[in-house]
């Protein structure tokens, strides 16, 4: 076994279906306060000559003047902390394990889910509901079983960053959330490590090297961070699994080139690519900040510190829900079920954009996307009258009509309902709104198993 | 009197949907006694090309935290912020930074 045995900082029961090669085994974090990582990890071994088996396994690179024996004798004995193992994650380690890093570090507190298939490309099927670190620690060791590879089934958090950062090299910012982004790029100022930071949504990707020869850190870009209603996420926005595997892929290189001692080429630039226009452009950026709060001459940040707090957001990338309406104004899945069996009179205003209405809709219902809404846009409104009045001479007149607002999980049919509320009386007669709890997706969970879930 | 200028606007990382989803826009800037800077240019483009919800684009007198701005490729802490004076061709870029991965 090329493995090393690390000492676990805590006694872990050896689980019986556990395999005899198991490497650097790290037990989940058990409980909040419990550090789920090992302690020191030993130093990889320097060494002066490959085996005749490496020259054989890495000889289409060894024969690149700018790599080398040497180059590969200094990445074998470099370690590299990858922070989520996720549509960045994946190519990154993957690369990084085929051209032979001494140590993998892997850190990912999720587990495997069917719509991560499209683009974290190291999970399989049968991975799902399994944790992502181990996961990719089991896909790696099949690539090339040379590598170690040390799996923490746990978030990174300020109170253990600092220490699994100072024993890696190299960190890869590979992450889904403001909050991390902060959190690992202070750890990596303090331990004075340079950080290769990759992010991207939607058709776009972003790539820049940061605290690293004298460059800025995330902070004297981004002192403060965004509002948090201003970000978005995957799951909202969308993303192509190729676009984060050419971002992952670039940070794979310049962490590569890091190593084994070429230097980067994205200290103090950053790299932007637009998928769609095919483009990709290099910026030139601000030297490292004299007055950041982090790596300045004078810094206010001399530990870690609450990053959730200082963002206002969680460090994950699930979707938030939004409680803009008084619970009179909400109704559940279940209600509106029964609603929906009793005939009650009613109109289900679903407020999605057209790309989701296209995946899956309620066929009953009329669909305004909340944008229209949001300019008042005249003709959607009439539509949305027409509606109603149909609806009101369905029932000869008899009932008002309330207008039951839908949307994928609950939060922009809370902002429809507001919106309509809001509408003038004299003009558009009082209409009475109220959204749907946890929308479609509550819908396809509690009452529809047959409903896409996306 | 200052020249008319012609710049080429561009957004993107997401600050384009703030902008019917339009990425590049060519602006023409009119003749007004001052030189156009960037923070002028800020209001310009509030009250000509941003329609709803300022807040997501704006705050005060410059751009939200989250939003980088590029005047010619290059960061626009290099070319003096808000203070710098715009030329005849320039490209500004306003890009929001991504999270996801
Ligand atoms: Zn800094």
């Amino acid at each position: 076994c090329p493995c090393v045995r690390v000492p676990v900082a805590a006694a872990v029961p050896v689980s019986p279906r556990s395999r005899p090669c198991p490497c650097v085994r790290v037990p989940a974090a058990p409980a909040e306060g419990a550090l789920g990582f090992p302690a020191e990890l030993p130093p990889l071994p320097a060494r002066s000559a490959l085996s005749a088996a490496e020259i054989l396994r890495y000889s289409r690179q060894l024969v690149l003047p700018e790599l080398g024996v040497r180059g590969q004798l200094r990445l074998a004995r470099s370690s590299v902390l990858v922070v989520g193992c996720g549509g960045l994650g994946c190519p990154l380690a993957q690369y990084l394990a085929a051209a032979g890093v001494g140590r993998l570090g892997l850190v990912d507190h999720d587990v495997v889910e069917t719509s991560n298939l499209q683009r974290q490309v190291l999970h399989g099927e049968a991975r799902r509901g399994r944790p992502k670190a181990r996961s990719a620690a089991a896909a790696l060791r099949r690539l090339n079983s040379a590598v170690q590879y040390v799996p923490y089934r746990a978030a990174l958090r300020p109170r253990s960053a600092l220490r699994l950062v100072r024993q890696y090299d190299i960190v890869a910012d590979c992450s889904d959330n403001v909050p991390t982004r902060y959190l690992v790029s202070d750890a990596c100022v303090l331990a004075g490590k340079p950080l290769v930071s990759g992010s991207a949504l939607r058709l776009e990707g972003q790539l820049v090297v940061y605290n690293y020869r004298g460059g800025p850190c995330y902070r004297c870009l981004f002192p403060e961070p965004p509002p948090p209603d201003t970000v978005t996420n995957c799951a909202d926005g969308g993303v192509l699994g190729v676009v984060t595997g050419i971002i992952g892929c670039m940070q794979a290189l310049e962490v590569l080139k890091i190593a084994s001692g070429m230097g980067s080429s994205f200290n103090r630039h950053m790299l932007m690519f637009d998928a769609l226009e095919g483009r990709f452009r290099n910026i030139k950026l601000r030297p490292r900040k004299a007055d950041c709060a982090v790596c300045g001459d004078r810094p206010s940040i001399t530990c870690l510190q609450d990053y959730e707090a200082f963002c206002g957001s969680s460090a994950t990338d699930k979707c938030r829900s939004l409680r803009l309406l008084p619970g009179g104004d909400r109704i559940s899945v279940q209600q509106y079920k029964e609603l929906l069996d009793a005939r009650a009179p009613h109109v289900l205003l679903d407020v999605r954009p057209q790309v989701e209405v296209d995946i899956c809709r309620l066929q009953h219902a009329l669909h305004i996307p909340l944008r229209k809404l949001e300019d008042k846009d005249e003709e959607s409104l009439q539509r949305l009258q027409k509606r109603i009045g149909e609806e009101k001479r369905r029932t000869d007149d008899q009932t008002s009509v309330p207008v039951y607002v839908v949307c994928k999980l609950g939060n922009d049919s809370q902002k429809a309902v507001k919106i309509l509320q809001e509408l003038p009386a004299e003009e558009f007669g009082s209409v009475l709104a109220k959204d749907i709890k946890g929308g479609l997706m509550a819908w396809a969970t509690k009452i529809d198993p047959t409903f896409p879930q996306y | 009197m200052a020249a008319p200028v012609s710049l080429q606007v561009e957004f993107g990382g997401g600050a384009e949907l703030l902008f019917d989803g339009v990425k590049k826009h060519q602006v023409t800037l009119p003749c007004q006694p001052e030189p156009w800077d960037i923070r002028s240019l800020l209001k310009w483009i509030k009250q000509n090309l941003l329609k709803e919800r300022p807040e997501l684009f704006i705050q005060g007198e410059s751009v939200r935290p989250g939003i980088l701005v590029l005047i010619n490729e290059a960061d626009w802490e290099l070319m003096g912020e808000l203070d710098y004076k715009l030329q005849d061709q320039d490209n500004v870029l306003f890009i929001s930074t991504l999270h996801g991965g």
